[in-house]
């Protein structure tokens, strides 16, 4: 009874986790490929403070946003493993 | 005190730092030597990270890069594929590697994909990624004493070979981890102080960061007057100027990206944490210690850029005469970063994108960190802190390469290889003896440096995303991929990468030997060679899938393997 539960709720966690990582992807690829080069002559168009938009992304709005998808996906994570009982035994 | 003593006091002091904290983090066993024990905090391995990541390149060159090399924009390549990559290395690499446990990226192949074929291959693809990144870690050293210190190249390479030995050597990861921790803490503080300064003068804004969209005295934003003296100067605008095209751009900023995410210096870092949740956390740490760098590079770019120009160039059509040049400009000049030529012997320098009309004929993209200090005015220890910076910087990243080169000679190559019967006691023996070889295989590369050393930096990052990113991304997220695939995969991924870079470059770069030329024109798309790993890596994706479908699958124990890693605790733990 034990086993079969547990197999399971290993096939819900990769699940979740994949959709997760296509979640936090897609943001990943718009701010520095999307925002940072594929559209940026449209964005520059957008003035903020002494910043070109598309120019700001490029060399410092992608950069931020990186580091809040970071954390942000250890902490959905970090939730789903207390959720399914999944979480390591802390050292 | 003079500037030389300054310096020596300086760099004595950062030196005697990573000895003392050397001898105090020996290691004892080979799990203290290949991932320090396994029980960093993933807050002080996210600092070690950092240290280990940013590069000799990363700290006097990348400003450089941007707002010389790159004008502006172009530059932002390095920007975003520097520090994307750990989002790619959080989510899709550590945490599993993590999981499995053990201690180098060829292990983890060669298990994976059941063959000690694949794990020989995967050391391969290390030792040629490691040494094309390492040689460049070794001359930054050199150069950074022999600018600094005024000693000559060698010596000051010596120098250095001597400082990684003592704690390479004697502490493993251990002792390389504590040091960097140390480096960081130094490189960060004399990258941002000058940073500061340089901000406050031009902005009346601290925080370089926002001075950078900040205005200047004369209330003109300091991007719009970039751009605009640019323009009359006949270079391209500041905050637009692409480097090749769209796609050159996108090729490049991903070849940077998940070449971080295939380096085997970085990945093993994330062995040193207690567990799977701290190795993604401790992804995140390093990437917001990074960003502290890498968001005020662009700044010290632009506004570095637009002092030297203003120096030269008061206001427009006012040039600088050469007899009234500054101190700091003389003193560059000697070491030739800088260089003048007055063409027209009108006693003034014109500055301009023209090059028949250009007097300022030598530019070093290094000058517009290494000058910085001078060029703001500030105080000897602020320059003396550059010095000792930009060593720390080529320091540790060169330890946490010969750790990824040696480790994989002494574990993968002796002991899951050749020589299965070693005992640990003499495999720690074996992992020291590799170590010391490493060193100074590395010393004598940087004091010979073969005809290629140059600018191949961004050449390893093209070659990590060609061989061995595919490699894992495979292994952890498709049960069925094959050791032929894999095999196959790793070495068509390398081979095109290589084989493209050598014909546009000269094979091992000798000049004269690129059949095709190092012309635009020829670039394949338009993608130039430094940015061709993602290409590389497609085709690696592309042949192990293909060898996949006609070998057979897997044996079941590699099935386990992969459900294993992929969630935390394993199903008998349950």
């Amino acid at each position: 009874m034990e086993q079969p539960q547990s197999d399971a709720r290993r096939r819900i966690y990769w699940r979740e986790n994949l959709r997760w990582m296509a979640i936090f992807g897609t943001i990943w690829f718009a701010v520095s490929l999307g925002c940072g080069v594929l559209w940026v002559e449209p964005l520059n168009q957008i003035q903020m403070g002494g910043f070109k938009l598309g120019f700001w992304f490029a060399q410092q709005g992608a950069i931020y946003t990186f580091i809040v998808l970071i954390f942000a996906y250890a902490r959905v994570m970090a939730r789903l493993e207390e959720r399914l009982g999944l979480e390591e035994p802390d050292e | 005190m003079s500037l030389t003593e300054t310096t020596y006091w300086v760099v004595g002091a950062s030196f005697a730092l990573y000895i003392i904290i050397a001898i105090r983090a020996r290691a004892g066993s080979t799990q203290e030597f290949y991932v320090a024990g396994g029980g960093i905090h993933p807050v002080a391995n996210g600092m070690a990270t950092a240290a280990d990541w940013m590069s000799a390149a990363s700290f006097i060159s990348m400003a450089g890069l941007i707002g010389l090399s790159y004008n502006g924009y172009g530059g932002s390549v390095f920007l975003m594929g520097w520090t994307g990559g750990y989002v790619i290395l959080a989510m899709l690499i550590a945490p599993y590697l993590r999981k499995y446990g053990k201690f180098t990226v060829p292990e983890f192949i060669g298990d994976r994909y059941y063959s000690s074929a694949a794990r020989v291959v995967a050391v391969i693809c290390l030792i040629i990624c490691s040494v094309t990144y390492v040689i460049g870690q070794m001359k930054g050293i050199g150069v950074a004493f022999s600018r600094f210190l005024e000693t000559d190249y060698e010596t000051g390479l010596l120098s250095g070979m001597v400082i990684v030995f003592f704690y390479a050597v004697l502490g493993g990861m251990k002792g390389i981890t504590y040091t960097q921790i140390a480096q960081f803490c130094v490189l960060i503080f004399a990258y941002t102080v000058p940073a500061i300064f340089i901000s406050l003068q031009l902005t009346g804004q601290p925080i370089p960061q926002l001075g950078l969209g900040s205005t200047l005295a004369d209330g003109t934003y300091l991007l719009h007057k970039l751009d605009q003296i640019l323009l009359d100067l006949g270079f391209q605008e500041y905050t637009t100027s692409v480097r090749g095209s769209t796609l050159n751009m996108a090729a490049f900023t991903a070849s940077l990206m998940i070449g971080t995410a295939g380096l085997p210096h970085v990945i093993i870092r994330f062995f040193t944490v207690p567990t799977v949740r701290a190795a993604r956390t401790s992804a995140g740490w390093a990437l917001v210690f990074i960003a502290i760098l890498y968001t005020t590079a662009p700044a010290v770019a632009a506004m570095a850029r637009l002092n030297i120009i203003q120096t030269l160039q008061p206001e427009p059509g006012q040039h600088l005469a050469i007899n009234e040049r500054p101190a700091w400009f003389k003193n560059w000049e000697q070491t030739g970063l800088l260089g003048i030529e007055d063409k027209n012997a009108d006693g003034l320098i014109q500055y301009s994108a023209d090059p028949v009309t250009n007097e300022l004929v030598t530019l070093d993209n290094d000058i517009l960190v290494l000058a910085n200090p001078e060029i703001a005015n500030l105080p000897n220890w602020v320059i003396a802190l550059v010095a000792a910076g930009g060593l720390a910087a080529a320091l540790s990243t060169a330890a946490g390469l010969l750790l990824a080169i040696s480790s994989a000679i002494s574990h993968d190559l002796l002991k899951r290889t050749f020589m299965p019967a070693i005992s640990e006691r003499q495999e720690l023996m074996a992992s020291r003896l590799a170590m010391a070889a490493a060193v100074l295989g590395a010393g004598y590369l940087g004091l010979n440096p073969p005809g290629f050393a140059a600018g191949t930096v961004a050449l390893a990052f093209g070659l990590a995303a060609a061989s061995l990113f595919p490699a894992l991304l495979l292994g952890i997220f498709s049960k069925r991929v094959t050791r032929e695939g894999a095999i196959l995969g790793m070495l068509a991924g390398i081979g095109v990468t290589l084989a493209y870079v050598f014909q546009h470059k000269g094979i091992m770069f000798i000049p004269g030997t690129s059949f095709l030329g190092d012309l635009p024109p020829n670039w394949f798309l338009g993608i130039e060679p430094n940015g061709f790993g993602v290409v590389g890596a497609l085709v690696n994706f592309a042949v192990a899938l293909g060898v996949t479908r006609i070998t057979s699958p897997p044996p079941d124990s590699v099935r386990e393997l992969v459900d294993d890693i992929r969630v935390p605790v394993s199903p008998r733990a349950i």
